[in-house]
């Protein structure tokens, strides 16, 4: 049996006439990176604030590191940490202070200016927190999140509105998080950041939860097909193509044709076809589908609409 | 040793000291309040007493203090912070918000402090300040009146949901307060019917307390003053555990 170390079942939150969270279910295992991905508005902070102990769902179970987030609140925020957003810490205190004050919150602490140093902060340390940039706020509130050696570290749209390289820097960091047996919760709407971090991948859209499964297992059962693209000349003809093994379609209009096929080793077969016919392979382009096709797939939208 | 509590009360002390304005209304405008009126009346004992105006006043100008630091700039700054999401940031970790609250309360009662120790150091130099009483009995109720105006202030404090809320709020209380209970005018030069409004206030009846031991009496002698402070303390804390708002 896999090790749980949170349990969510039936979970349902109202905001007024606003149905936020509407029967989710599903079991975050020990020392996975467990990605809730949908579009914005579509339950993710909501379900996060729920089980970390932020907000009183209206109905459901929840169970954190066999605790009740509300009723074990304190015991709780003492073994997890919480990236939030829309939080802030008093303008006027520098980095430095601010990690001392959260330190003094928790028994066992990681040392502040290892984390610090983690998220390129360590030149900050005495600047006032009005003094950060966007980026600089967001990375420093992971290093918040961190500061209590968490068990699991919730992560809330961490990474957006920050610059690439940020963004691989903490991707990075996520995954030493993992490595050192640490769980992380994150939400992201960008699919190619979940598909790429993720060990597993929870979609939700308006407050239901529409899969769940590994980013690959989700790809091969709802992705559709691999696309392959190149140019061609005038005289090109396709015909050859379409009857080859594993090509599902072909489109081939203004000197630019499209394939989709449904193995690789089709993709292996076009290509000899295609230099058998003498055509060169200019601007040959192979797209596997992403996470951002099974959101298309499941709920007939694009993420960012 | 790490106590949350202690942490709290620090960094709130040294954001305090960052904050210009509230430093001004907290430890110098009482003060001026002070000089101004000193300057107008003078300290000579009232006719068949052994104290003056500067006597008589500046237990009421302590009021100032503090209806200044625990109500003003109390509320305001709890409202800042929970309309900025600095609440929700402590709310993530294992913290409570009576720790958040009474550290907060620490620091501004050690402002607060100084601001007395201030309109004594004025007084002792310029009018020549005469305390009659008996300290520990002024310590006491020194401390039992910042309690109850403090309480006062947890009660916006805890739930005021933005910085224009907390500032209105505050200043409803604040500015009828001052006026009326002896902070910043003499009250018994209040028509009756103001005097009436004032024992309303907790501040009426800190003031009277303070005045009262300060010249001389016991504690025991105000059973009504003590008993209205009282009841503040726990009305205050009473909202502030039960319906404190984190966001």
């Amino acid at each position: 049996m896999d090790d749980h170390v949170v349990t969510v079942q039936n979970l349902v939150k109202h905001y007024k006439d606003v149905k936020a969270v509407d029967g989710i279910s599903f079991s975050v295992k020990r020392g996975e990176i467990f990605g809730i991905v949908g579009p914005n508005g579509a339950g993710k902070t909501t379900t996060i604030e729920c089980i970390a102990g932020m907000r009183r769902a209206d109905s459901g179970s929840l169970d954190v590191l066999g605790l009740d987030p509300l009723n074990d609140s304190i015991a709780l925020k003492r073994r997890i940490g919480l990236q939030q957003q829309e939080s802030e810490i008093p303008d006027r205190l520098r980095l430095r202070e601010a990690m001392e004050l959260f330190s003094s919150f928790y028994d066992n602490v990681l040392e502040w200016e290892v984390l610090l140093e983690q998220l390129n902060l360590w030149e900050k340390k005495d600047s006032f927190y009005s003094e950060l940039s966007g980026g600089q706020k967001k990375r420093f509130f992971v290093a918040m999140a961190l500061i209590g050696d968490p068990e699991i570290v919730f992560l809330d749209e961490f990474t957006s509105g920050l610059d690439p390289q940020s963004r691989i820097s903490i991707w990075k960091l996520v995954k030493e998080l993992r490595d050192q047996g640490r769980t992380i919760v994150l939400s992201t709407h960008y699919m190619d950041e979940a598909e790429k971090l993720c060990d597993r991948v929870a979609i939700i859209d308006h407050g239901k939860l529409t899969a769940l499964d590994s980013p690959s297992n989700l790809i091969s059962m709802h992705g559709g097909h691999t696309r392959i693209q190149f140019n061609v000349g005038d005289a090109f003809d396709g015909e050859s193509l379409s009857s080859l093994k594993g090509v599902e379609s072909i489109q081939n209009n203004d000197n630019f044709c499209s394939l989709q096929v449904s193995s690789n080793s089709a993709i292996v077969e076009i290509v000899k076809q295609l230099d058998a016919m003498g055509q060169g392979l200019d601007s040959f382009k192979i797209e596997a589908p992403t996470l951002e096709d099974v959101f298309l797939n499941i709920t007939g939208r694009e993420v960012r609409n | 040793m790490k106590s949350p509590f202690i942490a709290v009360s620090k960094s709130e002390f040294i954001l305090y000291l960052r904050e210009p304005s509230a430093f001004f209304f907290t430890l110098i405008f009482p003060l001026l309040m002070m000089l101004l009126f000193a300057s107008m009346w003078g300290n000579d004992s009232f006719p068949d007493e052994e104290f003056g105006y500067v006597d008589f006043s500046v237990p009421a100008f302590m009021g100032l203090v503090m209806v200044t630091s625990f109500v003003m700039s109390f509320t305001t700054s709890m409202a800042a912070y929970r309309e900025k999401g600095i609440l929700k940031r402590f709310r993530a970790a294992p913290v409570t918000p009576f720790t958040i609250l009474a550290g907060q309360l620490v620091a501004i009662f050690v402002i607060t402090l100084a601001g007395v120790i201030l309109l004594l150091i004025a007084g002792v130099l310029f009018y020549d300040l005469k305390f009659f009483g008996n300290v520990f009995e002024f310590v006491f109720v020194f401390l039992l009146s910042s309690a109850s105006i403090a309480a006062l202030g947890f009660i916006p404090a805890s739930l005021a949901p933005t910085a224009r809320s907390g500032a209105v709020i505050a200043n409803i209380l604040y500015f009828p307060m001052i006026f009326l209970s002896g902070a910043a005018l003499p009250w018994f030069m209040l028509p009756d019917f103001l005097k009436d409004i004032s024992l309303a206030f907790p501040l009426t009846h800190a003031i009277k307390l303070m005045q009262g031991v300060w010249l001389g009496g016991h504690f025991w002698d105000y059973p009504v003053h003590l008993m209205v402070l009282t009841g503040f303390i726990l009305a205050g804390l009473f909202v502030s555990v039960k319906y404190f708002k984190w966001e």
